[in-house]
């Protein structure tokens, strides 16, 4: 029960993106395809769930005063890993991700995660923490991906459903496509968020 | 007109108008025939079928926001109507109903209903849909029916896009009279300079536009291109060919002086003026898009808040402390 509630917080009252608004760049930057928001919100979840544990097990005796460095350096530890792991395994996604892989190291989420919850808490309750924040965050990036590629390029992981001659709306794998379709979740997820906060 | 009756709580002096938004809005649009009768006379009955088709897309879907949502939204008072005209007076006359429906959605509901409605928006409504049209199919924003053409299969480019694409040969047999009349390829509504004007003066003499806007735009263009023109000849077009060429006059008259979306006093207009001209021009001698007009109008649009705030108004009767 208290799983569920919390599964609920993640995902929309505590959304990472649609809530706390964290994690912008990537999600701004990458979700022009559902694909590539799967694996850019999968990549932050391996490094999420991660550097929670690592850091709530290394609260005590980490001092409070270099605290920041501290987490960062366990943080792009497991960001070179899925660096790595990826080039080697899915050299294609790593290819379209490029940069912004590197770039999770600075992602406000993690931090965030780490600053607030990892060094307060047991290791259990971290490890949850980064798996629902995790996957809330890849949530996000698949539908906010999805509706930018049905839109854009009338495809859906990949597979196109319209003929090629067909236009499709070009904007919307561009910047503003995101921007707006970002936008419109925004409002959408409050309305939700509204709603079960209501059916209490 | 509800509160009539109210008591006014402001300091005097009050002046009273017999214009009201709805007004002001039809004579607008009526003052846009004669570029209208242009455009049908040169491209068809396309431009008939362009313009009433977006017409009644935008005024619909501002009918069925106002149903859904808000019913203080009035879908009739004319609003929807203009940025319906000035939407298909941006776009090709061939371009596909579909196309038109969705700058129309995006005019009413992107350009307007997401920021609170009629007098909150910070853009022009018609120049965003026309802006995400053309970056949106840019192959369809492009392929200009020929004028006088009969059939629309036949297409070309803008004098503008020629000019950067084939540099300034192509251009160089050009009658500036034949451009000023609107004998060209181009969007519906931009084509013929001297209707526009003709529309424009009137609106002028009814003081529903200010001169300030569009004669430092139109002017900053000139001098600008003109400049240019004098140090190169052989590489940058003549300034009356950037004058009569895109949509400069359509958007100097018609979008930028936007009640909304324009600055509200002297300084600001000049300065929103001369951005305008002057982003347009550095958009078409040195950008990748062939036409900057409605780029420039929609970034100036941007920084009207803070012209607002520089220049603020002045209040009646405050005298400078010596």
């Amino acid at each position: 029960m208290k799983l569920l509630d919390k599964t609920k917080k993640a995902f929309f009252s505590e959304n990472p993106v649609t809530a706390l608004l964290l994690g912008l760049c990537p999600t701004l930057a990458v979700t022009s395809s559902a694909e590539n928001g799967i694996g850019m919100g999968l990549s932050t979840t391996f490094v999420l769930i991660g550097s929670n544990v690592v850091i709530s097990l290394l609260k005590n005796i980490i001092p409070s005063k270099v605290r920041i460095p501290a987490f960062i350096v366990v943080i792009a530890t497991f960001v070179t890993i899925v660096d790595m792991g990826l080039q080697a395994t899915m050299y294609d996604l790593h290819k379209t991700l490029g940069l912004f892989i590197p770039l999770i190291v600075v992602n406000c989420i993690i931090l965030g995660r780490a600053e607030a919850f990892a060094s307060k808490n047991s290791v259990m309750d971290s490890f949850w923490d980064g798996l629902l924040m995790g996957l809330s965050f890849t949530f996000t990036l698949f539908i906010l991906g999805a509706i930018r590629e049905v839109l854009g390029s009338g495809a859906i992981l990949g597979y196109k459903f319209i003929a090629d001659t067909t236009p499709t709306i070009l904007l919307f794998v561009l910047a503003p496509g995101a921007f707006i379709t970002l936008g419109f979740m925004l409002v959408g997820m409050n309305k939700i968020s509204k709603a079960l906060q209501g059916g209490k | 007109m509800e509160n009539k009756h109210l008591l006014i709580l402001d300091s005097s002096p009050h002046g009273r108008l017999t214009d009201s938004t709805k007004k002001i809005m039809y004579t607008v649009t009526l003052s846009l025939i004669p570029a209208l009768a242009v455009a049908y006379w040169f491209f068809g009955w396309s431009v008939i079928r362009t313009v009433v088709l977006t017409s009644i897309f935008t005024v619909g879907i501002e009918w069925l926001i106002a149903k859904v949502f808000d019913d203080k939204i009035d879908a009739f008072d004319g609003s929807a109507l203009l940025t319906g005209v000035l939407l298909a007076m941006n776009l090709p006359s061939n371009s596909p109903w579909w196309m038109l429906f969705i700058g129309a959605l995006v005019a009413v509901v992107l350009g307007k209903q997401v920021f609170g409605g009629l007098g909150q928006n910070i853009f022009n409504p018609a120049l965003v849909a026309r802006v995400f049209l053309l970056i949106s199919f840019p192959v369809a924003m492009t392929s200009w029916p020929k004028p006088g053409a009969l059939s629309d299969a036949v297409t070309g480019a803008t004098p503008l896009g020629m000019l950067k694409t084939e540099g300034i040969g192509a251009i160089a047999k050009m009658d500036v009279m034949n451009l000023a009349m609107g004998n060209m390829g181009g969007s519906l509504g931009e084509i013929s300079a001297l209707a526009l004007l003709l529309g424009g003066i009137y609106l002028f003499i009814k003081k529903y536009i200010t001169w300030e806007i569009p004669v430092l735009f139109i002017g900053t263009v000139f001098v600008m291109t003109g400049i240019f023109w004098l140090a190169d000849p052989a590489k940058f077009a003549n300034p009356a060919f950037h004058l009569f060429t895109g949509g400069l006059i359509l958007g100097a008259l018609y979008m930028a002086t936007d009640m909304v979306t324009s600055p509200l006093s002297f300084k600001g207009k000049l300065i929103f003026g001369f951005g305008c001209g002057f982003f347009t021009v550095i958009i078409r001698l040195f950008g990748s898009y062939p036409e900057g007009v409605s780029f420039a109008i929609l970034l100036m649009n941007a920084v009207v808040p803070l012209l607002d705030r520089y220049f603020p108004d002045k209040k009646f009767g405050v005298v400078k402390n010596g």
